[in-house]
């Protein structure tokens, strides 16, 4: 990293800190939804973005996390902090698993396999063998986090820096892992297997290690909007969510890490500003932001940036 | 939170100094001596968006209710969210409203796991959760949850229903029920089984279930025929009903058939499952239908389709859900005009829950609005009709409370 991008790094930090202290209790639970989206966001890019496939079901992994948490709350009385391991670790087996017979298949194919997660997902939390855990359709409600150690925050200031710490352990460990060998390996497969092949990557074990740990870091995004919104239906994670997480990826920025902050600002607050310019068609607007937002940034919000980034270099260095 | 209670207290203080609604003026957040901020949330977009039509209806209701002057000289400022019928949207929606917006109170949220993800949450800030759009039995629970209430019948008041008619027309009645295996189909069956009482062991002779996920409902209702019921309660939803209508008819079981009434549309149920086949089937009803030959010249629908030609000139006028906004808005009219000058949470919570026998035109002749402070279920009485071939044909007298 160079200078300016560390200072760059350090502002952005300070300022989520500070956001809690600034803004009311309401828009501090709508920025911690953008952290637990953003999380979820860099899940699905390495999956997509990096490694180049395409996952439409990535909601039934937020899904297993989610009710990974409020199973574990509800009915075992594990504290709410201690459930993100179980939640990252039982979605990260799950997608490894769910990635092996998936790696037969290529683009569109697999896109189709997790759409059939996705959409059958739902249905299988009404399940009622396992109604005794996941409380079918009525769903669990849990409690809120309150701060630890008596500070004197609000439970909602806490509960946005809890999730700000969890975000920014993940996306340390994110960038450890893509700008490395394994980053590498996994564009490489992306770009052309034959040759990653060639070069000595094992395309199959990189291919599902990818979707597992894809699949990780969405269950634990999952489980932190459990905690959240203190709340878990059937209902909650329909298809539309899977598609959402794609959108968001697309509009941020793909096979880019600061994409999935500006991907998860995209999906949290655009719905909301279609809905308030119209109520008859919501869809409609949001349908033309998303294309307006494809055409002008055609690389996604952190692509934009980062090339109009460069002309200013460059215009700097010219004169 | 502790601020907040203060104002309340002082509420309850001056409700106890001063009774009935003469009292000063009181305000809570959302009311002032112009306005009164009512916040909702409807699923304008997403699976569940044609029940949007019922936040649209109740906009428009206050639309003419402003242009009229309002109530009690206050505009109603009527916000209505998005949610998409997603839990978490509506979490996100309902503390929009409460803190940003700072609404009186909210109204009609839509939604049985919606209102679910917002009751708890409601209820600890001490915010009306008024006359939620579900049926299902919980809401009404003052004890547990003082701030909140349903509005229509609810799914356990319709099963006594129609195990009262049971007792009274058929008492050795062999009965066999089909349910969705879920809280609506479970609350069904056990508003039927208390409704029965100490019979009801005997009565039944056969409960199946099936899951939303289940294909076709054809073998549960051959296993119905082969335990020899005489009495079918269908608690399906509406392509259940109509796959369940015709197999029963196909493979010649001729039971009395209940219909619950989420499924009693002409359109989505009898038509599919065929007219001929669905004669002699009975339900409920509590509000009028504009599509009924009973109601076409009724001056109360004339009314309704004066307002919605009108404020909602998109509106369809054969949609019944709209005939249900427009009742359900009334109802909220007539719970502020009672509150006064003390707008309070507290008070609208208590004038809520303390109408008796008030009647809305576009309800069933006979159908009343009543609550106490132990029973927050405002509308328990429906009529059974029986369907002609061609027509739901009402018959008997309201039952109910």
């Amino acid at each position: 990293m160079t200078r300016r991008e560390l200072i760059v790094l350090g502002v952005v930090l300070v300022a989520a800190v500070a956001l809690p202290f600034v803004v009311s209790n309401y828009r501090t639970f709508q920025f911690t939804l953008v952290l637990v989206y953003a999380i979820a966001l860099l899940g699905l890019n390495m999956l997509t973005g990096y490694n180049g496939q395409i996952s439409l079901g990535h909601g039934a992994f937020y899904a297993i996390g989610a009710y990974c948490t409020a199973v574990l709350m509800d009915k075992f009385g594990v504290p709410y902090w201690a459930t993100l391991p179980v939640a990252g670790a039982v979605c990260l087996l799950v997608g490894f698993l769910f990635g092996l017979p998936a790696l037969r298949l290529e683009g569109l194919y697999l896109a189709l396999a997790t759409f059939a997660l996705g959409v059958s997902l739902p249905q299988l939390l009404k399940y009622h063998h396992f109604e005794k855990w996941t409380g079918g359709v009525q769903g669990i409600v849990i409690p809120k986090p309150e701060a630890p150690f008596g500070l004197p925050l609000k439970p909602d200031q806490w509960l946005y820096l809890f999730t700000l710490a969890v975000a920014l352990a993940m996306f340390a460990l994110a960038w450890n892992l893509l700008r490395g060998r394994v980053g590498r390996a996994m564009v490489a497969i992306r770009d052309n297997p034959v040759a990653a092949e060639a070069m000595g990557v094992n395309n199959s074990i990189y291919k599902s290690l990818t979707f597992g740990v894809s699949a990780m870091y969405t269950g634990v995004a999952g489980g932190l909007s459990a905690i959240a919104v203190q709340f878990v239906a059937p209902d909650s994670f329909d298809i539309f969510l899977s598609i959402k997480f794609l959108i968001g990826i697309v509009i941020g920025g793909l096979a880019s890490i600061s994409g999935a902050i500006f991907g998860a600002l995209f999906i949290q607050f655009i719905p909301n500003v279609a809905d308030e310019i119209s109520k008859a068609a919501p869809w409609a607007i949001f349908g033309l932001f998303l294309i307006g937002f494809v055409y002008l940034m055609p690389m996604g919000i952190s692509g934009a940036l980062r090339m109009a980034v460069a002309r200013l270099t460059r215009k700097r260095q010219n004169s | 939170m502790k601020f907040r209670l203060i104002p309340v207290a002082a509420a309850v203080a001056a409700a106890l100094a001063f009774p009935a609604a003469h009292a000063q003026k009181k305000y809570d957040p959302g009311a002032s001596d112009t306005e009164i901020k009512i916040g909702n949330t409807n699923p304008y977009s997403g699976p569940a968006s044609a029940y949007g039509t019922i936040g649209k209806t109740i906009a428009a209701y206050f639309k003419m209710v402003n242009e009229q002057g309002g109530i009690n000289n206050r505009k109603v400022n009527f916000i209505s969210y998005d949610d998409g019928y997603s839990p978490p949207k509506t979490v996100e929606m309902a503390r929009k409203l409460v803190e940003q917006d700072q609404v009186l109170f909210v109204f009609q949220t839509l939604g049985t796991p919606c209102n679910t993800a917002i009751h708890k949450y409601m209820n600890m800030s001490k915010v009306p959760q008024l006359h939620v759009a579900t049926g299902a039995t919980k809401w009404n629970d003052p004890k547990n949850f003082p701030w909140t209430m349903g509005w229509q019948p609810n799914y356990q008041t319709e099963g006594q229903i129609y195990a009262r008619h049971i007792l009274e027309t058929k008492p050795n009645a062999k009965i066999g029920i089909l349910y969705q295996n879920d809280d609506y189909g479970k609350d069904y069956v056990k508003g039927l089984k208390d409704g029965l009482g100490a019979k009801a062991a005997t009565m039944i002779v056969k409960e199946v279930s099936y899951e939303v996920t289940d294909p076709t409902v054809d073998s549960q209702i051959v296993q119905l025929q082969s335990s020899g019921a005489d009495v079918f309660f269908n608690v399906t939803t509406p392509k259940f009903a109509a796959q369940a209508i015709r197999k029963a008819f196909d493979i010649g079981w001729k039971p009395v058939q209940y219909l619950n009434n989420v499924s009693a549309s002409k359109a989505t149920v009898l038509i599919p499952a065929g007219l001929e086949k669905s004669v002699g089937v009975i339900t409920t009803a509590y509000l009028k239908d504009m599509n009924d030959k009973e109601w076409v010249n009724d001056p109360a629908i004339k009314k309704w389709e004066a307002f919605m030609k009108k404020y909602y000139p998109d509106g369809s006028l054969i949609d019944p859900s709209n005939i249900y906004g427009y009742t359900v808005a009334s109802t909220l009219h007539q719970v502020l005009k009672q509150a006064g000058d003390n707008l309070t949470r507290e008070n609208v919570m208590k004038q809520a829950a303390t109408m008796k026998g008030f009647y809305i035109d576009t309800m069933l002749p006979g159908v009343t609005i009543n609550t106490a402070g132990d029973d927050f279920a405002p509308i328990e009485s429906v009529q059974l009709q029986k369907f002609n071939g061609n027509d739901w044909e009402r018959f008997g007298k309201v039952m109910g409370k």
